[in-house]
């Protein structure tokens, strides 16, 4: 169980599926342009993941899009020529940590209650919530991982579940000046390589 | 706050700001919503031109930003008013017309409560809009409209919406004269990266059988210049696509002309036998590409658009260079060898000679190649052009001849019919001393013919030469070649007589049946100062030739049986 993979998933349809995040201004109606973007593209959207970001005014935006490398980056132009984009990047390739949040209410009786905590805890996930007959649990991790305890729990009965999409942020340098999110692993050497010369995420000829 | 900084109204200061931004005319239509607007209008050194629906306000606009390079505005009222500019501001967008329009929309307290005229026009506009806004507080007005301006004309222009709410015409602000943007996310490109200019010369220099493929960008960077000192540096045959007509001479030697569905033969097969092909400020369109996967396979392709998302959108380019075509050739002509093709060109000279796209047929009968062809005999090559969509945009498109750049008016992307009527008026209105000849379609033009009150009022002398064959005939073309002759809902048993319409509108009308009056009929439009409008009746039996079915490659080209 990775928790922080930085090769792509697959999508419920075998479709390998790619992480985008955008910089976008914080204003009325950026959502409907960027989802009305994808829509109208034909482009289909995984999960979409927005808050508050750093810089007053505006927001992030975490996608994660189904489709190859040149459809994503399609889709990346696109987004990038709505005038409340301020800048989108394929992080795909990209060293990235990526997070997913659920909550899941699942049915837990005095029997089976015992059980759900332990595999609480060893998915590292929190108790929020305790019912007469239900329990909120809090997990995080890749979106794998979530999954996997989704299943887990689902013989108790799941009640309720609730993910909140991937975010994902690109690891910062290891190296005094480097670029956030370019430590490539030297299979050989089993370590981290910062800004190594043929990193991956850099631009092509003639791309945005 | 800068000395010029007073207290206005809403409405005041959206005039305040036009008059910055350089506008001097307006087309539009006053309603409810929108009223406070009009109720200070008179006041501005505005022209205030009233149509007869919105669509035309939006086609108007559309037409003088094309013809002026300016931005054009439309004014139009909140609900049915706003969402009749739709197919106008759709069409704008497919071909990259910069058109600020402005929309009443009812009170801040009333929106989302299904009021009287309200209509989410931002939300019904967004993908018809290079952006839109809704502006919530008279504050907010003079920062968006400069924002407005700044979008649709620069970059890839496009038409840009911007919703008012009545009470916020109404409310008083502070205008400034200089309102600051805001628009972090918008860096139109301008020079070209030097590592792909430098990819770029390698791929011309190498070249044997190079092509230009050159598109509306030419026209909207005005670089025909820096178009023609390319082709003839490198001596590169230049196919231009439906909106890249007239962005070189019609006579020079290199000017080899439209590819595509209804494009000459000749241009078809050379983007075939090329092995380089140069797109500048084109973008791969279907009607030229036919099916993708079989298109112009022996060949590389560079692609130069301001608009990066162009790029390997339909056809996968090699090399890229975004940015301002005029700074773009710029960069790129003068780091170019010198160059022959004289085999090329030789081969391009046999296949004109062994696909004589542009002979017209044999008949005693009048065809819409005559038409077009008279009017460019009699009007010479500086005349405006515009048309609707069908048959007679592409004879249009295949025999005008233009020796100016930018003279060729035409709805591409969308394909509008009913886009000749008003977008002709705008373009007149834009160039008030230069010849407009509308070629419309008997089908198109009433669609919108309503704008003949708006011309006559006006008194906005384009002259509309209306190919009449009682039918809508691209429509029966295609029942006749793709759907088995299967002809239903494409004959027009009941058209008005044209003549007698014009007159209604108290608009000179004429006509002409056959080849011998074409000469005598259009110098009598001429002669003429005001709006004309001629009904050519020409043979049903016609098709446009050659014919690429959609979504079909160069080996299903069809050429008019001899």
């Amino acid at each position: 169980m990775s928790m922080n993979g930085s090769s792509p998933g697959k999508g419920a349809n075998g479709l390998s599926k790619r992480t985008v995040i955008a910089l976008v201004q914080d204003q009325p109606g950026v959502l409907a342009r960027v989802a009305g973007l994808f829509r109208r593209r034909g482009f289909n959207i995984a999960s979409l993941a927005v808050g508050r970001s750093e810089r007053e005014g505006m927001s992030r935006m975490t996608f994660e899009v189904e489709g190859d490398p040149e459809i994503v980056s399609h889709v990346a132009r696109q987004l990038d020529k709505l005038i409340e984009v301020v800048e989108v990047q394929d992080v795909t390739e990209w060293d990235i940590v990526w997070r997913e949040m659920a909550l899941i209410k699942v049915s837990a009786t005095a029997e089976t209650r015992g059980e759900i905590m332990q595999l609480t805890e060893i998915f590292r996930a929190t108790i929020v919530d305790v019912g007469a007959e239900a329990i909120g649990i809090e997990v995080t991790g890749d979106p794998d991982k979530i999954d996997s305890m989704i299943t887990l729990l689902r013989p108790f009965g799941l009640r309720e579940v609730m993910r909140t999409g991937r975010v994902a942020m690109p690891r910062a340098s290891l190296e005094v000046g480097g670029k956030d999110g370019h430590n490539v692993r030297d299979k050989d050497a089993k370590f981290w390589v910062p800004n190594s010369p043929d990193s991956p995420g850099e631009k092509r000829t003639g791309s945005v | 706050m800068s000395t010029d900084s007073r207290e206005l109204s809403g409405a005041q200061i959206v005039c305040e700001s036009l008059l910055r931004e350089g506008v001097d005319v307006v087309f539009g239509l006053p309603g409810g919503a929108i009223l406070p607007l009009y109720g200070v209008l008179g006041q501005y050194p505005l022209r205030h031109i009233l149509v007869r629906h919105e669509q035309g306000a939006a086609h108007a606009a559309d037409g003088y930003s094309r013809a002026t390079g300016k931005v054009g505005v439309a004014f139009a009222t909140s609900g049915p008013g706003a969402t009749n500019l739709i197919t106008g501001l759709a069409t704008a967008m497919m071909d990259s017309s910069a058109v600020v329009a402005i929309t009443g929309q009812v009170g801040r307290a009333a929106i989302g409560r299904d009021a009287f005229q309200e209509t989410d026009i931002t939300g019904a506009t967004l993908p018809v809009t290079k952006h839109n806004y809704l502006v919530m507080h008279a504050g907010d007005l003079e920062r968006t409209i400069k924002e407005a301006f700044h979008i649709a004309r620069t970059g890839r222009p496009g038409p840009v919406l911007i919703d008012i709410p009545k009470d916020v015409f109404q409310e008083m602000a502070t205008y400034t004269g200089n309102a600051e943007m805001d628009l972090p996310g918008y860096n139109p490109p301008g020079e070209a990266d030097t590592g792909d200019i430098d990819a770029a010369v390698e791929l011309i220099d190498q070249s044997e059988r190079p092509v230009i493929l050159a598109g509306h960008g030419v026209l909207i960077s005005h670089a025909s210049e820096e178009l023609r000192e390319f082709a003839e540096r490198a001596e590169i045959p230049v196919i231009t696509s439906l909106l890249g007509i007239s962005g070189i001479a019609t006579d020079h030697p290199l000017h080899v002309g439209m590819p595509g569905m209804h494009g000459v033969a000749y241009a078809s097969i050379a983007l075939d036998e090329a092995d380089l092909i140069i797109a500048a400020g084109a973008r791969f369109d279907d009607r030229i590409t036919g099916d993708t996967k079989r298109f112009a396979l022996q060949s590389k392709k560079i692609h130069m658009d301001v608009d990066p998302a162009e790029i390997d959108k339909n056809v996968k380019a090699d090399v890229a260079l975004i940015g301002d075509l005029k700074m773009v050739l710029g960069q790129l002509v003068p780091a170019l060898k010198k160059n022959r093709h004289t085999e090329w060109l030789r081969r391009i000279e046999h296949l004109k000679a062994e696909h004589p796209s542009l002979s017209i047929r044999e008949t005693d009968e009048l065809l819409g190649q005559h038409v077009v062809k008279a009017i460019a005999d009699a009007t010479g090559g500086g005349t405006h052009i515009v048309t609707g969509v069908g048959q007679h945009q592409m004879w249009a498109a295949q025999f005008s001849t233009f020796d100016k750049p930018n003279r060729f008016h035409t709805s591409g992307g969308l394909g509008t019919m009913g886009f000749e009527v008003p977008a002709a008026m705008g373009v007149q209105v834009g160039v008030p001393d230069e010849v407009v000849w509308s070629i419309a379609g008997d089908g198109g033009f009433q669609m919108t013919m309503a704008e003949l009150a708006t011309l006559k009022e006006n008194n906005i002398p384009v002259k509309y030469a209306i190919l009449n064959n009682n039918q809508l005939g691209m429509i029966t073309q295609w029942q006749d070649f793709v759907y088995n002759k299967d002809f239903y809902a494409n004959a027009y048993t009941g058209n008005p007589d044209f003549v007698k319409l014009a007159e209604a509108f108290g608009i000179k009308g004429l006509r002409a049946t056959s080849q011998d009056e074409l000469e005598s009929v259009i110098k009598e439009a001429m002669a003429h100062d005001g709006p004309v409008v001629i009904d050519f009746q020409i043979s049903q039996e016609a098709n446009v030739y050659p014919m690429i079915p959609a979504g079909e490659s160069i080996s299903e080209l069809i050429e008019e049986p001899v």
